[in-house]
């Protein structure tokens, strides 16, 4: 979007920090609920590490900030949307600010669970203004990568079915009112995310995965591709030995 | 591009802007007051007191961990959930809403701290545009004179200490609250503020107000403000 170049900020520059000092790769992972975005991460960061990456990882409401506000505003199921996307997006300003430009300057690499683009999905999946979000969320750093995990609703449902065992109140949407049915306000809104997030493809250089295969075929896929980026191997090596070294004493 | 969203509904907003130690507090709390004994329905909204926010926010200033921008977030999200939550379902129902500072607030401050002008406006723009914003103009000098001399210690971001521009608290309270004013005096204009001077005795301000108030208000019931019916006691 914009050509702009990956870590340089979108449209907003955050006050303080100096892009031209990042040097480690950012990659994201995208996707609707359950489809299968966490096991992927779990499976990247263990093979990065075995390759000798210094790998942070991080994810949605996990924020020093705001993650415990968040979780106790959802638990209320009192959260409006606009307050919704805002908390998201605090969190996600504490998380890029505190965790993931410093690891960037330090030359890892840097695995996101879900970025600013499901934060601008959900607000449009609630009718939300798309130019407005784009703008709040402008801040962000381009990634080097984006891999949008897709899948239909209907594998969604089954994985939810089968994994989970329950649909959430949140994943299913409740608060946009479609009628008191879990399993139908599901379907109903994750295929508005879907929609929102199939827009962004080629506004935000989306790379495309098919998320119907088996979980290993596409941990292979995404391997294959994330070895095209040239990550910075030997920096990160021997940073990892420093940090290795100092925990040894 | 305005910068609210229009007041479509039947009540009122109003809001109060000015820096620490303006007297807005006072000024709005007066008003809010007369409202409700001449019969309105009247309902109140201070900057920074949704319980749903309430606790990142404690978190944020205990342990210093905000910057600019996460500062200027997480106060639009604690305005989200009063604007979502309170103000706009009571503006809708014919109430008058007295709000204690505004998004005007967050453009003033969260600018003079570092955040982009452009940006800052763009993230309020979900505000219902208020029908009065009155902003208490006054000098730096009576401002800090009212804040220094009676009250506790200032606060770390309050005045400004996150920004490094000076070792001395009052110091730095002092040099944050003057790029605070100039914020405020570079966006009068825009924002068409009715300007309070606000040197003047509390009186003569709230008589001011009470003009400009019932000039918007019109004479009576026929604007759609909730009001109770003549001859009814005032709960």
């Amino acid at each position: 979007m914009l050509n702009r170049k990956p870590l340089e900020f979108y449209t907003e520059a955050l006050p303080g920090v100096d892009t031209s000092e990042l040097q480690g790769k950012l990659i994201v992972i995208e996707g609707p609920d359950a489809v299968g975005r966490s096991t992927q991460i779990a499976l990247l960061r263990q093979w990065l590490e075995r390759e000798g990456h210094a790998v942070l990882d991080s994810g949605m409401a996990r924020s020093a900030l705001a993650g415990k506000g968040i979780k106790m505003a959802k638990e209320g199921n009192t959260l409006g949307p606009i307050t919704m996307t805002l908390f998201y997006t605090a969190d996600f300003a504490d998380r890029l600010e505190n965790e993931i430009i410093p690891a960037l300057r330090a030359g890892f690499v840097v695995l996101i669970d879900r970025y600013i683009y499901s934060i601008m999905a959900r607000a449009i999946a609630r009718n939300e203004d798309r130019r407005w979000i784009e703008h709040v969320a402008g801040f962000a750093l381009v990634p080097h990568a984006t891999y949008y995990l897709h899948a239909n609703v209907e594998t969604l449902v089954s994985r939810v079915v089968l994994g989970r065992g329950a649909f959430d109140y949140w994943e299913s949407g409740m608060d946009l009112r479609f009628g008191p049915d879990k399993y139908e306000s599901f379907i109903r809104y994750q295929a508005r995310l879907i929609r929102a997030l199939d827009s962004m493809v080629k506004p935000y250089d989306f790379s495309v995965i098919d998320a119907e295969q088996p979980v290993m075929r596409i941990f292979a896929e995404l391997r294959k591709r994330i070895g095209k980026l040239s990550l910075p191997r030997t920096a990160a090596r021997e940073r990892t030995r420093g940090v290795a070294a100092k925990a040894a004493v | 591009m305005p910068l609210f969203k229009p007041n479509r509904y039947r009540g009122k907003l109003i809001v109060v802007e000015g820096i620490d130690g303006s007297g807005k507090s006072t000024q709005i709390s007066l008003l809010s007051h007369w409202l409700r004994s001449s019969g309105y329905a009247v309902a109140f909204s201070e900057w920074n007191s949704s319980p749903l926010v309430r606790q990142a926010t404690r978190r944020g200033k205990k342990k210093e961990m905000f910057t600019p921008t996460t500062f200027s977030l997480i106060h639009a999200t604690d305005f989200a959930d009063r604007m979502e939550s309170y103000i706009l379902p009571l503006v809708k129902a014919g109430a008058i809403v007295c709000a204690d500072r505004y998004a005007y607030t967050a453009f003033a401050r969260d600018v003079a701290r570092g955040v982009g002008r452009r940006w800052v406006r763009n993230l309020y723009r979900f505000a219902i545009h208020p029908n009065l914003a009155f902003y208490f103009r006054v000098p730096l000098d009576v401002a800090l004179g009212r804040i220094l001399g009676g009250r506790d210690a200032l606060k770390y971001y309050e005045a400004g200490m996150d920004l490094g521009l000076a070792r001395d608290v009052e110091e730095s309270f002092r040099i944050f609250q003057g790029r605070i004013l100039d914020e405020y005096e570079a966006m009068a204009e825009e924002v068409g503020f009715h300007i309070i001077d606000a040197s003047l005795p509390i009186e003569e301000q709230q008589r001011q107000m009470r003009e400009v108030v019932v000039r918007e208000l019109g004479a009576g019931p026929e604007g759609g403000v909730l009001r109770v019916p003549e001859g009814e006691a005032v709960a």
